[in-house]
């Protein structure tokens, strides 16, 4: 599992992480942002990808799981 | 929110902006200009004093209500966060030379899609412009092009750049002499619909996309990089709405909303070079900056700072563009405004590879 923290960073950056990451195929990923466009368009592009996505939030800031 | 939510919602406000858009020019704004972030940043500018231009002075409350509008919704639904910190000089810089760019095309990529809707094929050449700088942009992204991260701010911070406009709002309305406003018949910045209406035009449409995220870079840049077509969608839907309302309008009224040509259309020239140079130098900007100025404006209004500075960094481009000749006029671009837009490329470059090609510490 690939941990990766795009706190602070804005769209698209994170998404273009989690593109770069997904390359290596792995089964689940982890990922922290903290502001809901980026929050958004990683879902959108790991949900496209064929993973699942689940959200946990704790003050402002979102750690996504997406597992095949 | 599920993925066909999010292109519905995108529509709906795309659609809405759009018939927004081509509306304001029925109530008194120039043709083909019911918003345009550059121009009304760069009249708003010139009423403040900043310019001298007396054709283009006026505080354009579609700016005041945009920015209020994200703030509100942002309010609403928790989303109101202050930060900045991520490159502000360098942001500021890529915010004076996106200005450069529109404003030798005349418009920034929102006027860009509202004057195809008006027929104006002048706008063709802008928009492959935009699209090549949009690649340039993608390029240095791609490489690993980054501003590095944004931090919390104190909520003083993020209630800033809403509460100058709201002291804008004021000004408008109070107008005391040293408010510049461009005397009737002047140009553009005499040429306004009714102050409340353009509020509350702003107001929705600053709500909205800032809801919807609705940024006419994005929408390029993620179909590209990603094949993600939700912000092209909300680019496609305001074309959409605003061209069917131009031709509704030419047919139900006695105005011309919609004119099929190169030549003769309002606030325009028909230089196909440099209307594609321009908006080459405004979308390589915007997509290093992350957004069009319509989205600086909203997340601006949202309390990040980064993108307050970059809105003044689009002012003061704006200033300069006035004070020494660089804008065009109908009658074609200057030297000077040449000679601006390939620094400006040259500049916008410079700062993509040096934030790109850099050894990690």
């Amino acid at each position: 599992m690939t941990t990766l923290d795009a706190r602070g960073l804005s769209c698209p950056e994170p998404v273009i992480m989690i593109q770069k990451a997904m390359k290596t195929k792995e089964a689940s990923y982890v990922m922290m942002v903290d502001n809901h466009a980026s929050k958004e368009n990683v879902t959108r592009f790991a949900e496209k990808a064929g993973y699942t996505v689940t959200i946990k939030e704790n003050g402002g800031e979102y750690t996504l799981e997406m597992r095949k | 929110m599920n993925q066909k939510k999010e292109v519905r919602n995108i529509l709906i406000a795309g659609l809405v902006t759009g018939i927004l858009g081509a509306a304001l020019v029925l109530f008194g704004n120039p043709k083909n200009m019911g918003f345009c972030i550059a121009c009304f940043l760069r009249d708003t500018a010139g009423a403040l004093g900043l310019h001298r231009a007396e054709a283009v002075q006026y505080i354009r409350p579609e700016i005041i209500g945009l920015v209020l509008g994200s703030f509100i919704a942002a309010m609403m639904s928790k989303e109101f966060r202050p930060k900045g910190g991520s490159a502000p000089l360098t942001r500021f810089i890529l915010g004076f030379f996106a200005m450069i760019g529109c404003l030798m095309f005349l418009g920034c990529p929102f006027r860009m899609v509202l004057r195809l809707a008006g027929g104006d094929l002048n706008a063709v050449f802008g928009l492959v412009g935009f699209v090549l700088g949009i690649l340039c942009g993608i390029f240095f992204l791609n490489k690993g092009y980054s501003l590095k991260r944004t931090y919390v701010m104190p909520k003083c911070e993020g209630f800033l750049f809403p509460a100058i406009q709201a002291a804008f709002l004021i000004l408008l309305v109070a107008a005391p002499a040293f408010i510049l406003f461009s005397p009737e018949g002047a140009g553009p910045g005499a040429l306004h619909a009714p102050i409340i209406i353009s509020l509350i035009a702003g107001l929705l449409v600053g709500a909205m996309a800032q809801k919807t995220r609705l940024c006419m870079v994005g929408g390029i840049r993620d179909f590209v990089l990603f094949k993600d077509v939700k912000l092209l969608s909300g680019f496609v839907a305001v074309f959409a709405a605003a061209l069917v309302v131009n031709l509704i309008l030419t047919g139900a009224t006695e105005g011309t909303y919609f004119t099929l040509s190169m030549t003769d259309q309002p606030v325009a020239h028909v230089d196909g070079l440099w209307n594609a140079l321009g908006m080459l130098l405004a979308g390589f900007a915007c997509t290093l900056l992350g957004g069009c100025p319509l989205r600086q404006l909203v997340l601006a209004g949202e309390g990040n700072t980064d993108s307050a500075v970059t809105v003044l960094g689009l002012m003061v481009g704006a200033a300069f563009a006035h004070n020494f000749g660089l804008a065009s006029s109908g009658a074609g671009p200057t030297d000077n405004g040449k000679i601006a837009v390939i620094i400006g490329i040259v500049v916008v470059a410079a700062i993509g590879a040096l934030n790109t090609f850099k050894k990690e510490n």
